[in-house]
């Protein structure tokens, strides 16, 4: 199979769904003259004009209002936002109006909007353009919450969102843009709300999503060297969650961690392990562990960055402290 | 000669920008770094009114506003190198820098978040009975934000003292001006009755001069002004912008009114000899160089510094656990 980049994947899956469906459209800061600042819509304005791929002015919640509104008459809006962090400037126009929308009007109106949003921390940004907001808004019920791993999930869960009948937060890790990985050449769908079995193992399952799936997979790898088999699990879509595939893993090896790059208290894994262990304490052999980020705003000094992030060594650490129960 | 200190911060500036681009092209300075080069007019013009007791907001493009106030070039290239020495212990970085000793209220990564500080900087003195005023800097790119808008309405309704600083050099990345807003600068301002002016911010004095006039008045306690400072940033919006929206002419028209160059030859034709320019220009490029020095000398964090310091006492999440 061909290798792409994530970001050569995104833009394929943007390029497809714009040509499939004239109600597509996209809007973002940036994103026609440059071709996004991660230059991940390269080409776009070429193929379908200003109007349809549209500049627009720093104005973060009157996009997500307007996002909405056009959504509401019928498009199908894709808001690119320059970084995730740029979302909280929003928060009233996603959570009070769009995230409640088809519940408060009694399923009388939807909101089919797709909002693009570059996560994560990379090469010391700080403070303002490193977070990883999923915990927040998977609290806020009315988001479905994408976060994929590699380029072919990229490509196919982005045409799932812009099908999607709702609100698709869809989060994409900066350190994921360069990274190649095999996609399939004809067209093919990612659902939502599927997880995936990435690797198997009988002795522990590690469960994550997006860049920190990346990390897992490298404890894993440092597990077999040590003689353990570990089972790896790629979430995906964080809501809807995946919880057959989730709980049949953990169910047969009895041990899981949890690890993601947003912040560790109240954070996904927290939910995570909760569930787990309601559904599945006698079964378990150890209680679940939970990587994430340290409660702090992201330091911009390297060794700080570092230091709050989770590591390969943090996910192997906890997978040993679970393998350690008897 | 006032002219001769308006000139060596803006070769301050100006010098030590150069270097930071050089050093974040060698790897040396982390993060992303928005350089100030060919605004530095602004920052020097506009801050030579400063004042102890006065206020500070900045942008993701704040080292000149930062070096015009007086902050220390080697605690702020500390800062850029991400050490322990910087002006905020490596926590912050470029586009966050904070000096609250010299009234410097943050750069900040978010485009018009310092507006509404600004505001609440003004409410604060006028509350404690503070003489002072507040200048607030932001770009062109911020008149899209709604926060600008009620910025501007708040600090107008209750007559803070704040000073809007719009440095305009025509671009917020890679969107230009007209592309993003639909109204004129002074008819905005205008709306709000606050007085405005605008400067050629290549200009030093007429920069200088145009902020002194508002200050007047933000300083005699009628409320706050605008001052529309014209400019052009001759480097890309970030170091490593491959700058596709604009044409290499209109940057080489725009660098033949270097503000730099305008000063240095303002000051010869007043009769400054050049030997005195260059002692002064050699003195500058020392202090420099010993900032350089110093950042590349001073350790890193300590990786543990990471944990603490979100509020005023230690906060420990789980306490059976160590940090
Ligand atoms: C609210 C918000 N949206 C988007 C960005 C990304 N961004 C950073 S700088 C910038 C352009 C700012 O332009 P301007 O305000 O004119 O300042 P300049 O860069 O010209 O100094 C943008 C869009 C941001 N930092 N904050």
């Amino acid at each position: 199979m061909r290798e792409i980049t994530f970001a050569e994947a995104t833009r394929e899956a943007m390029e497809e769904e714009m040509a499939r469906d004239p109600r597509v459209f996209l809007m973002g800061e940036d994103i026609a003259k440059q071709g996004g600042i991660f230059g991940q819509f390269k080409g776009l304005p070429q193929r379908f004009g200003l109007e349809r791929i549209r500049d627009t002015p720093i104005s973060e919640p009157t996009l997500v209002g307007a996002a909405l509104g056009a959504a509401l008459v019928g498009a199908r809006p894709v808001l690119d936002i320059h970084f995730a962090d740029f979302l909280l400037l929003a928060m009233d126009e996603l959570v009070n109006q769009m995230a409640s929308l088809r519940y408060m009007s009694g399923g009388k109106l939807k909101a089919p909007v797709v909002i693009r949003a570059p996560d994560g921390a990379i090469r010391s940004a700080g403070a303002h353009h490193s977070k990883s907001l999923e915990g927040l808004f998977l609290h806020l019920p009315g988001f479905k919450v994408v976060a994929p791993a590699t380029p072919r999930d990229a490509k196919g869960l982005l045409k799932s969102a812009i099908r999607a009948e709702d609100p698709v937060l869809y989060l994409e890790h900066k350190a994921l843009y360069p990274r190649k990985g095999p996609v399939p050449e004809g067209e093919y769908l990612v659902p939502l709300g599927r997880a995936e079995v990435v690797r198997e193992g009988r002795d522990v399952t590690l469960i994550s999503y997006s860049l920190t799936l990346h990390k897992t997979l490298e404890a894993a790898e440092a597990l077999a060297r040590d003689g353990v088999e570990a089972e790896v699990v790629d979430l995906k879509t964080l809501y809807p969650l995946d919880w057959d595939t989730l709980l049949g893993s953990v169910e047969r090896t009895g041990r899981a961690v949890v690890a993601h790059e947003s912040w560790r208290f109240l954070g996904p894994g927290a939910e995570i392990a909760a569930t787990l262990e309601e559904r599945l304490w006698r079964k378990l052999k150890a209680p679940v562990a939970r990587v994430g980020a340290a409660h702090v705003p992201i330091p911009f000094s390297p060794p700080l960055e570092r230091r709050v992030i989770p590591q390969v060594e943090d996910i192997l650490m906890a997978a040993k402290e679970v393998l350690a129960w008897a | 000669m006032e002219l001769l200190d308006l000139y060596r911060i803006m070769y301050r500036i100006r010098r030590f920008e150069e270097r930071v681009e050089r050093l974040f092209l060698a790897g040396k300075i982390p993060g992303f770094v928005h350089l100030y080069i060919g605004q530095e007019a602004v920052a020097a013009g506009a801050l030579a009114h400063f004042r102890p007791g006065d206020y500070l907001t900045s942008t993701h493009r704040g080292h000149g506003h930062a070096l015009a106030l007086g902050v220390d070039p080697r605690d702020l290239m500390a800062e850029l190198f991400g050490r322990r020495t910087g002006v905020c212990r490596g926590k912050g970085g470029s586009m966050h820098l904070f000096d609250a000793r010299r009234g410097m209220l943050g750069a900040n990564g978010i485009v018009a978040g310092g507006l509404p500080i600004a505001v609440g900087a003004g409410l604060g003195l006028r509350i404690l009975g503070h003489e002072g005023a507040v200048f607030c800097f932001f770009g062109d790119g911020a008149l899209g934000r709604g926060v600008l808008h009620e910025s501007l309405n708040l600090a107008a309704l209750w007559q803070l003292p704040v000073l809007f600083v719009l440095e305009n050099n025509r671009y917020a990345s890679t969107t230009g001006f007209a592309e993003s807003h639909a109204f004129q600068v002074p008819a905005l301002v205008g709306a709000y009755g606050i007085p405005y002016l605008e400067a050629d911010g290549s200009d030093v004095e007429e920069v200088h001069r145009a902020v002194g006039e508002l200050l007047a008045h933000v300083r005699s306690g009628r409320g706050p002004a605008f001052v529309e400072a014209h400019t052009y940033r001759f480097k890309g919006h970030y170091v490593g912008d491959p700058e596709r929206y604009r044409s290499r002419q209109e940057v080489e028209e725009a660098r033949r009114r270097d503000p730099l160059g305008l000063a240095r030859a303002r000051l010869l034709a007043l009769g400054l000899a050049q030997e005195e320019l260059e002692a002064l220009e050699r003195k500058e490029e020392e202090l420099l160089e010993e900032a350089v020095v110093f950042a590349e000398g001073s350790p890193w964090p300590d990786p543990e510094e990471a944990l603490v310091g979100v509020f005023a006492e230690p906060v420990s999440d789980y306490p059976w656990e160590e940090p």
